[in-house]
């Protein structure tokens, strides 16, 4: 699903070099539920906006269900994460002067779907995250559990391949964490490839294998601490 | 996705008023400024008859030769009127399509209506080929005859203006009206004309027509005065007038086509030539034969300064588009954090460009509304500046509205160029961790 092979990415400047990632390597497959993992500018942000097709890599290769992403286009790339990518984001990252419905609608239209189709979605996704009656609600009248709720409403309604998500409880209290791990569990039992960037260990526990991140490599392919139930963990 | 980027501009611009309503003052007072002085500017510049410009010719001819000048001349020394006798002698030649000698005089109408004061009133003494010659529009009737001409028949073309004060708007032709203690018979009633500039008479280049036109051979049978004579010798009565010391006719020919100019050209240096060999020139005259267009630039009825002045105005408009831009730059840096997450969502380069270009044009669009609203501010206030004469083109028609939404449009989609330039090329990855 997701694929990176010796990836790398440089940032260059007249007199230094700085790998944030080195000849990185990672394969995701369908349905998996992957934690990435690794201390503060480690890389782990770097990877997820590479992933998320949001900035380009200086050498290796990326495949992303199937597609070669290197050398296309700025809108062939928005296209390929319109439709492959939902991100969820640690600080929602709603548009303010949005209401709820139309938060969830933007990725939807910029794929061009019509008003029936858009409405469908928008309903199946707010009905999936349990805010069906906010609707109407813009961002600012939202608790951080609700906006968080309809952030990942907005990534799934595109029914996307892939579920990028940094730092998803980050802005949360322990209780509206908690409710939102569960939503992300839920989807991944549903079928959803997930790719978790953490720094938490609780949160990577939860997922059923960890990518530990050090200097821009992969140090580790841990073991899945808990298998969550019915899927199994890749090597 | 248009109606989409539309709503969504509107919501942007709402969003931060502040910065929208600075934006939108910076291009209407650039706008406002431009329009003010371009709409004077070409009103002075414009083509006073369209289509008919080319084929409209006053042709001259150096009656003083080396001798001073007697009055005011153009560039090239040639007097800008004819004498009487060059007139008549062009009138009669017929070696035009259609052929008009003409001045300016007054004369006082005495209304049949005793309770009405009587009034003075413009006339142009001309020859039956003007109205033809000039297109002029007729309310009712049309214009005299060259038999009326031929025949010092006492017959008057009216303004729709005159004709609604006289005779309330009625159709008047037919009846009579008196002049100066004479009366006239109104042939025809022309309807709303005003070519802009004056071109068949530049001593009033911004004036309305007369009221009143009537036959030149009756005028000269009446003795009516006429404003600008210029004489190399004193002019001790009417008859000197009518000699060749004295210039103050203006004379108009219509040559359809390319021949009829050469031809014209020629019949002008036949006619100088005959004139030296009859002894009334010691020297070689020149001739020239100039049409509406070399006309109007020959006298500079655009002046240099208005020129400058167009000029400075529009640099003004580019500091208030320079101002504008920044502000524009200022707001999208500011919604960058939204483009990034539109961007994360799916949205491509060309699709912020768009949505953000679009949110310029309806900036322009407002602002080349207040614009407009400036602008007639601006000629309201120059009107109670200048003369009545130059207050006809103080005014907006419809064009000069499309021209200042168009040119707000434009100038704020370009002005706006680089600050969206620079918001699609935002790197979400910046804005979406920081957020």
């Amino acid at each position: 699903m997701l694929k990176m092979t010796q990836l790398s990415k440089i940032y260059r400047t007249e007199v230094v070099e700085t790998y944030a990632l080195r000849d990185f390597s990672i394969d995701v497959k369908e349905g998996e539920f992957v934690a990435v993992t690794g201390p503060s500018g480690s890389g782990k942000t770097t990877f997820l906006t590479i992933a998320g097709l949001l900035e380009d890599f200086s050498t290796g290769e990326y495949r992303l269900d199937g597609v070669d992403v290197r050398g296309l286009n700025d809108y062939r790339r928005s296209r390929l994460r319109n439709e492959k990518i939902g991100f969820i984001f640690q600080a929602f990252n709603l548009i303010g002067d949005l209401n709820v419905q139309e938060n969830i609608e933007v990725p939807l239209r910029y794929r061009g779907l019509g008003g029936a189709d858009r409405r469908r979605a928008v309903s199946e996704a707010l009905d999936r995250v349990g805010l069906s009656a906010r609707a109407r609600h813009y961002p600012s009248e939202l608790s951080g559990g609700q906006q968080q709720r309809v952030a990942i409403a907005r990534a799934l309604a595109g029914r996307p391949r892939v579920l990028l998500a940094d730092e998803p409880t980050g802005n949360l209290d322990t209780q509206m964490a908690r409710g939102v791990m569960e939503l992300i569990e839920e989807l991944h039992r549903d079928g959803a490839t997930i790719v978790m960037v953490t720094h938490d260990p609780e949160l990577s526990a939860r997922a059923q294998r960890e990518v530990h991140v050090v200097d821009g490599q992969v140090v580790d392919f841990a073991a899945p601490p808990r298998l969550v139930s019915g899927a199994s963990a890749h090597p | 996705m248009f109606g989409y980027y539309t709503t969504l501009a509107i919501r942007s611009l709402r969003s931060q008023t502040a910065l929208t309503l600075l934006m939108i003052a910076a291009v209407g007072v650039g706008i406002g400024a431009a329009m003010t002085t371009l709409t004077v500017y070409r009103g002075m510049a414009a083509d006073p008859i369209p289509g008919k410009s080319s084929q409209l010719f006053v042709p001259q001819i150096d009656s003083f030769g080396p001798k001073p000048a007697p009055g005011p001349a153009g560039p090239d020394g040639l007097q800008d009127r004819l004498t009487y006798n060059d007139a008549t002698a062009f009138l009669k030649s017929h070696a035009g399509y259609r052929q008009a000698a003409m001045y300016a005089t007054h004369l006082v109408v005495m209304p049949s209506d005793t309770r009405v004061r009587p009034f003075d009133v413009g006339v142009r003494a001309t020859s039956g080929d003007f109205f033809g010659m000039f297109d002029v529009p007729f309310l009712y009737g049309t214009g005299w005859t060259s038999r009326d001409d031929d025949d010092h028949a006492p017959v008057v073309v009216i303004s729709r203006e005159l004709n609604d004060r006289l005779f309330a708007g009625a159709n008047s032709v037919g009846r009579s009206m008196t002049l100066n203690g004479r009366e006239y018979r109104i042939m025809g009633v022309t309807d709303r004309w005003q070519p802009l500039p004056r071109f068949y008479d530049l001593d009033r280049v911004f004036a309305m027509p007369e009221d009143v036109f009537l036959p030149f051979s009756v005028a000269i049978e009446q003795k009516m005065e006429f404003g600008n004579i210029n004489c190399d010798k004193g002019a001790a009565g009417w008859d000197d007038l009518l000699m060749d010391q004295c210039v103050w006719t203006h004379f108009w020919v219509e040559l359809p086509t390319a021949a009829a100019v050469a031809q014209y050209r020629q019949f002008l240096t036949n006619y100088a030539a005959e004139q030296k060999r009859s002894g009334r020139f010691g020297w070689t005259a020149r001739t020239q034969l100039r049409d509406v267009r070399e006309w109007l630039s020959y006298h500079e009825t655009v002046s240099t300064e208005a020129t400058i002045l167009v000029a400075v105005s529009f640099s003004f408009l580019f500091v208030c588009l320079l101002n504008a831009a920044g502000l524009m730059l200022a707001k999208l840096i500011g919604r960058a954090p939204d483009l990034s997450v539109r961007r994360a969502l799916g949205a491509s380069r060309r699709a912020i460009f768009t949505q953000c270009l679009l949110e310029a044009a309806l900036v322009g669009i407002v602002g080349g509304l207040l614009g407009l609203v400036l602008t007639d501010l601006g000629l309201n206030g120059l009107r109670s500046l200048v003369s009545e004469e130059g207050r006809h083109l103080m005014h907006l028609d419809a064009s000069d509205v499309l021209i200042a939404v168009m040119l707000a449009v434009l100038a704020t989609i370009v002005a706006g160029v680089y600050p969206t330039w620079r918001a699609a090329r935002v790197q979400p990855a910046r804005y979406l961790k920081a957020l």
